[in-house]
């Protein structure tokens, strides 16, 4: 793990020679050698370590591979600055600001947290500037408040809902428990669910709702109170520390046996890691089990991560990785720094990825990245996927007419 | 709902309170002999916990004994209680002498480098402790199972507070606690060493608070996180219970326990706002809680924290407030867009540090809550010109209002309430504001917030907006500034000085805090609208404790008895974040070093530094 | 002309009985001193009157006004100034500044944001400080005054309300004998002087008897004795439960240990 972050002013102001280095080395052995274009990467470095310094990693990785390939637009170099958001939307909107007219970049990419993300995304409309949204989950960036700026990368809530839903086509529990973090992804997914659940399963009945606080679930209380209502089968929201606590207190309570469950990202590296071997099994999950992705393309990216970070890749890695080469294609296609000239590019831009084809699609500015839908299982001391399969994103858009709806009304 | 559900809901409210209690009587231990609202308790509870998951491991190879596993988390306790040892020796021996609000920041400071420590040490990964051998199960009651390591959670409680009446009613050491608490002084003229029974109650504080964290780990994953969910949490525990008083903070925790277990199941969806409204209901019927005991009055009179003489500007002053605007106003000539920026937030910030001064430091009234007035003046104005389409002018002219008037409602309460226990009501107000914007979707965006907050098109340029904050921002310190050398500042001076004098006199004590109170709620609050409209959005973290902490480590920075160093602190706290955030990932621990440096080297701040170089040249 | 009337003041803790049926009467510009061994209820009185406690049965009545159960700071809107056993300043203002904040407060001036608060009313805030041979100290700040002085402020302070009457607990505690005297002689003074009735409670048996000009003895919550100094150090009742037999030594020791007032 690099700790430094690689901006040019850091690496003067800390005098370290570290970054500095990496900078100049860059430059020295890629083929690229323009002038470097400068795109500012803004995101929870500090706060969110586990999904964020995976995440610069693979961007450090795959900005590193396309420049040594000769770069972009004819031969200059990609260059991120990476600065740290302070998991605040006012700390984000001054760095945003900072790497806008100081750090002269073109444009932004990045961010973690919806709140934050959907500041810099209003802020980008106000500037007239491109913003790459890459891991914001939240369905408004691209819904009620997205704008011409703002383009998002990762599968939004609505998407990963949506195809765990349809996974659960087929079966016949009709009584239906949420637990779900109670901030607004948590919230969002809820509602999702409860709009498409029945397009699965007709007559199901919410018997349950548990919205315990971000990072502070009463794992007892809630664990008692979804016993209670006697569900056939869960719909959790619940990640990280919440999820961990939750699962524990249910496998002792008994909460998961011969109940059916979907889960929302368990399946991520990011959160199936810190469960170890109390990892439940048999729920059905969206996530990533690199291990399995049998693309050549991938392969490739996964040795070359495990060989210069000696970690194994997360979904943020895959992400950044994915993230860098839609935005080398962009700048490819649009062959300018211009932000009208991108933002007129980027619409309806197919982009070859480690994931396969990724398109983003113009009406919502939201791109097809799918990810894994499979069921958990544990193998050894740690949990893993099975009868895992990669859902295009495509497939599971907000249908037109909903995103037109959305769209103007803003 | 059968009767087997509701025992063992009880019991996980239990089991959850008996956690909750262990953390919590070290809290409201050190607080009970030092005086210091310890905020890094809250890190020393996580380094539990940590602590636990490295060593637990560890013991567990060598034999998966039920006893290894509880010398594990003993042994976890212990280390944490030292590092509390390691804590009062380094940082807060120097800082008894401080006020007690820096001794505060402090140890604010250490959270922020605690979290970047262990987030050094051991990863940004979650990291899940073993179960512990032998409880691993689940047993039955009526017919529902329950985990037998809650049902052992259940007894710790109980244990530990028989452990600490033991300690304290059957030691000297415990004998002298109880004396220190009581009474600080006495225990100094009794030529106790003091320094050793700081020192051994920061290593018991610390240790239960470890411990507290070194049990949870069969429950719930070492995160870094931990600190900041556990310890307002605790603060509303020892609260209720009466700080100082370990029995009280028992009796609140059962509470708490109850109210959260039983919350879940009729009110899903606002436990934490339960929480809080629980606390500001027992303060207002209760004032030092259930079983705390008033602070004696001060038996000889002492010179009172915050501003002392307000001065006029002499020459060397005047000559720098003119030099100061000037250089605000000549800026947009001369600096980039981001420099604007930085301005226009340090104006925003002066002007929301100046009237949380005119609180703390004139009015010695401190309030841990002012972000909430400064959030709802932008939640105000925010909402008016996305919800109701509203220009920005009459929205700007909302956000005091709304700042203001929140401020008289939660002030009517508040100003009931002195020193700690009226500094918590107004964490626990703010916190009710927080959750209520938080979690009111329909209206407040929820924790996404509302963007799209832009100033009118004749101030949309930086420039314009620029001298439109200087001009309200500048405008609203000087008036506020007059006030403080009106009848009314006084007064308000007068009645912290000596509420008994001021009421002899006269004075309706509580009318004019509470006047004073909207006020500076009124003041908060357009800096607060000023804010949104800087930014563009506004979202729940404007109404945080960070930011209500940011806020008084401005004015604690600037020196809580001058009447302009919270002006100088404002931009010096700002400037040093500025600086530090680009630096390195671990920004936080540098903006924590530098805190605690701060405070060591200008214990009176550094408005209080420039006037002590004054006063010498 | 009665200016205070006291008519069977009751006040309990807990089962304690502080005061029982305590009624006096106090003209204008008489000095009223009670007297009583530690836990007598002097102070429990005193703060009755003052508006500090809420009596739990009887009147008091100032100038033919009810104000029973007033709070403090409208008793002192009535022309009742008041010190305190232990001199209750405003430590971060100047001498002159803290008799101009009582003078602004009388005025009924404290919440103007306008003005300028060391502006006003300094010229008779000087004159008060005058009275009490103050006006040299007037900027300094009062917190470097010696305890003695910052007694005369306080008093100054509590003439601001241009009294008719003026409550003193234990005025002359914690201060060197000399001082003592003068102070008491210098409340005499302006007492009768402007025609204002004191009040007092007081430890010290040669203040009582020197300046008082009538007494009342207190003991569990009840009057025992009333009158002139020398009737009360002529009543036998007195003499048996307060005074002692050996007389002044022993009231003095009494007066020590009463230093801790129960409800100070």
């Amino acid at each position: 793990m690099t700790d430094l972050t690689i901006t040019r002013r850091a690496a003067l102001a800390a005098g370290g020679g570290l970054a500095a280095a990496s900078l100049v080395g860059l430059r020295a052995q890629g083929q690229a050698t323009g002038a470097p274009i400068r795109i500012g990467e803004l995101n929870s470095y500090s706060r969110m370590a586990a999904f964020s310094v995976p995440y610069r990693n693979a961007m450090q990785l795959a900005a590193d591979t396309i420049n040594r390939a000769g770069g972009v637009m004819g031969g200059r170099p990609l260059e991120f600055v990476f600065r740290d958001d302070g998991s605040a939307p006012g700390d984000a909107a001054r760095v945003a600001e900072d790497l806008l007219t100081r750090e002269n970049c073109a444009f932004l990419a990045g961010t973690f947290l919806s709140n934050v993300g959907l500041a810099v995304a209003d802020l980008a409309n106000q500037r007239r500037k491109l913003f790459v949204a890459t891991e914001p989950l939240t369905d408004a960036i691209t819904m009620a408040q997205g704008n011409r700026y703002t383009f998002r990368i990762r599968p939004s809530t609505y998407m990963q809902t949506r195809m765990l839903v349809e996974a659960a086509r087929g079966k016949t529990q009709k009584r239906w428990a949420i637990v779900a973090p109670n901030y607004e992804y948590g919230q969002s997914a809820a509602a999702n669910f409860k709009r498409l659940i029945g397009n699965s399963i007709p007559g199901v009945e919410i018997v349950a709702e548990q919205y315990p606080a971000l990072g502070r679930v009463d794992a007892g209380a809630t664990v008692g109170a979804l016993l209670q209502a006697r569900p056939d089968a869960i719909f959790n929201v619940l990640f990280g520390p919440d999820l961990t606590a939750f699962v524990r207190e249910g496998n002792t309570r008994g909460l998961f046996e011969r109940r059916f469950v979907l889960s929302l990202l368990t399946g991520e590296p990011e959160y199936m890691l810190p469960l170890g071997d109390e990892c439940p099994e048999g729920w059905i999950v969206t996530g990533y089990p690199w291990e399995q992705v049998e693309n050549a393309q991938h392969k490739a990216y996964v040795d070359a991560y495990r060989a210069r970070f000696n970690d194994t890749p997360r979904k943020g890695s895959l992400l950044g990785y994915v993230t860098v080469q839609v935005i080398a294609n962009l700048l490819n296609k649009a062959n300018s720094t211009d932000s009208e000239a991108l933002v007129e590019a980027f619409k309806d831009l197919r982009s070859d990825t480690v994931v396969g084809p990724v398109t983003m699609r113009g009406l919502d500015q939201q791109s097809t990245m799918g990810t894994w839908v499979g069921e958990t299982v544990l193998r050894g001391r740690a949990g893993t996927m099975r009868n895992s399969r990669y859902v295009d994103g495509a497939e599971v858009m907000f249908p037109e007419e909903e995103v037109r709806a959305a769209r103007r009304s803003a | 709902m059968e009767p087997g559900f509701l025992v063992v809901q009880a019991l996980s409210g239990l089991a959850s309170a008996s956690s909750l209690f262990v953390i919590a009587s070290g809290l409201t231990l050190v607080f009970g002999v030092t005086r210091i609202v310890n905020f890094a308790h809250g890190s020393f509870y996580m380094l539990g916990a940590y602590m636990a998951v490295t060593i637990v491991p560890w013991l567990l190879e060598f034999d998966r004994s039920p006893w290894l596993f509880f010398i594990g988390v003993l042994a976890s306790a212990a280390v944490v209680g030292l590092l509390g040892v390691a804590m009062e020796l380094l940082l807060l021996r120097r800082i008894y002498k401080v006020p007690e609000l820096f001794q505060l920041l402090a140890t604010f400071g250490v959270v922020l480098m605690v979290q970047d420590a262990v987030l050094k040490i051991w990863g940004p990964v979650d990291i899940a402790g073993p179960r512990a051998p032998g409880l691993r199960h689940g047993v039955y009651i009526l017919d529902q199972r329950f985990p037998a390591y809650e049902l052992f959670l259940i007894f710790v409680g109980p244990v530990v507070l028989g452990l600490l009446w033991l300690l304290m009613h059957r030691t000297r050491f415990g004998i002298l606690i109880r004396a220190a608490t009581r009474d600080r002084e006495m225990v100094g003229a009794l030529g106790v060493n003091q320094a050793l029974l700081f020192t051994g109650t920061l290593f018991l504080g610390a240790f239960l608070a470890g411990l507290g964290g070194a049990l949870q780990i069969p429950r719930v994953s070492a995160s870094g996180q931990m600190d900041i969910s556990i310890i307002t949490e605790v603060f509303v525990v020892t609260v209720i219970g009466g700080m100082g008083s370990v029995t009280g903070a028992f009796l609140a925790a059962l509470l708490i326990g109850q109210l959260q277990a039983f919350g879940v199941l009729i009110f899903p969806k606002i436990t934490l706002v339960l929480v809080f409204l629980l606390m500001a209901a027992v303060l207002v019927v209760k004032p030092w809680g259930l079983l705390g005991r008033p602070e004696a009055a001060a038996g000889r009179a002492a010179l009172p924290e915050g501003i002392l003489h307000p001065a006029p500007f002499d020459h060397v002053g005047r000559l720098i407030a003119l030099l100061a605007v000037a250089a605000v106003l000549v800026l947009p000539l001369f600096g980039d867009a981001y420099v604007m920026k930085v301005v226009t937030e340090v104006l925003v910030f002066a002007l929301a540090a100046f009237s949380l001064n005119f609180l703390v430091g004139n009015g010695g009234i401190v309030s841990f809550g002012h972000a909430a007035y400064f959030g709802l003046g932008a939640y105000a104005a925010g909402l008016l010109v996305t919800r109701l389409g509203l220009p920005m002018e009459p929205a700007l002219l909302a956000a005091p209002i709304a700042g203001g008037a929140f401020a008289a409602l939660f002030g009517f309460f508040v100003v009931r309430l002195s020193g700690i226990y009226l500094a918590m009501l107004t964490l626990a107000f703010a916190q009710i504001a927080y959750a209520v914007c938080f979690q009111w979707v329909e209206v407040t965006g929820g924790d996404n917030g509302v963007v799209g907050v832009w100033p009118s098109a004749w101030a949309s340029s930086r420039h314009v907006y620029l001298y439109l904050v200087a001009a309200c921002s500048i405008g609203a310190i000087l008036a506020l500034r007059h006030v403080l050398y009106a009848p009314f500042g006084a007064t308000l001076r007068a009645a912290r000085d000596s509420e008994q004098r001021a009421d002899a006199i006269g004075v309706d004590v509580r009318t004019h805090r509470w006047l004073g109170f909207t006020l500076a709620g009124a003041a908060a609050g357009l800096a607060g609208g000023l804010y949104a409209f800087s930014k563009g959005s506004i979202d729940p973290t404007l109404l945080s404790i960070p930011m209500s902490v940011d806020f008084l480590a401005m004015i604690l920075l600037g020196g809580i008895q001058t009447v302009m160093g919270p002006l100088l602190g404002a931009a010096a706290f700002h400037a040093i974040k500025d600086a530090v955030m680009p630096l390195t990932d671990y920004w936080r621990f540098l903006l924590g070093a530098a805190i605690i440096a701060l405070v060591l080297i200008f214990p009176r701040g550094l408005g209080g530094a420039y006037a002590a170089l004054r006063a010498r040249a | 002309m009665t200016l205070l009337t006291v008519d069977g003041l009751n006040k309990s803790f807990g089962g304690v009985r502080a005061a029982r049926d305590v009624s006096f009467e106090l003209a204008a510009g008489e000095m009223l001193a009670i007297i009583g061994p530690n836990g007598a209820g002097k102070s429990t009185t005193f703060n009755m009157v003052g508006g500090q406690l809420r009596p739990d049965s009887g009147r008091v009545v100032l100038g033919g006004e009810d104000i029973t159960g007033r709070p403090p700071r409208e008793v002192c809107r009535m022309r009742v100034g008041r010190t305190f056993q232990v001199a209750q300043t405003f430590l971060s203002m100047s001498v002159v500044q803290n008799v101009q904040m009582a003078l602004i407060a009388q005025a009924g001036r404290t919440r103007e944001m306008a003005s300028r608060a060391t502006a006003l009313y300094r010229a008779e805030a000087l004159a008060l400080l005058g009275k009490v041979g103050m006006e040299a100290e007037a900027d300094r700040p009062i917190g470097e005054l010696a305890y003695g002085d910052v007694k005369r402020v306080e008093l100054a302070i509590a003439l601001a309300a241009a009294p008719r009457l003026l409550l003193m607990d234990e005025p002359t505690a914690g201060m060197a004998p000399r001082e003592r005297a003068s102070l008491m002689q210098l409340t005499a003074g302006i007492a009768r002087q402007d025609g204002i009735g004191v009040l007092f409670t007081e430890h010290d048996m040669d203040a009582v008897f020197a300046h008082a000009d009538r007494i009342l003895v207190l003991v569990r919550g009840e009057i025992i004795a009333r009158g002139t100094p020398e009737e009360v150090r002529a009543d036998d009742e007195v003499k048996r439960v307060y005074l002692g037999t050996t007389g002044h030594a022993a009231a003095h020791r009494a007066a020590l240990r009463a230093r801790k007032p129960v409800h100070g």
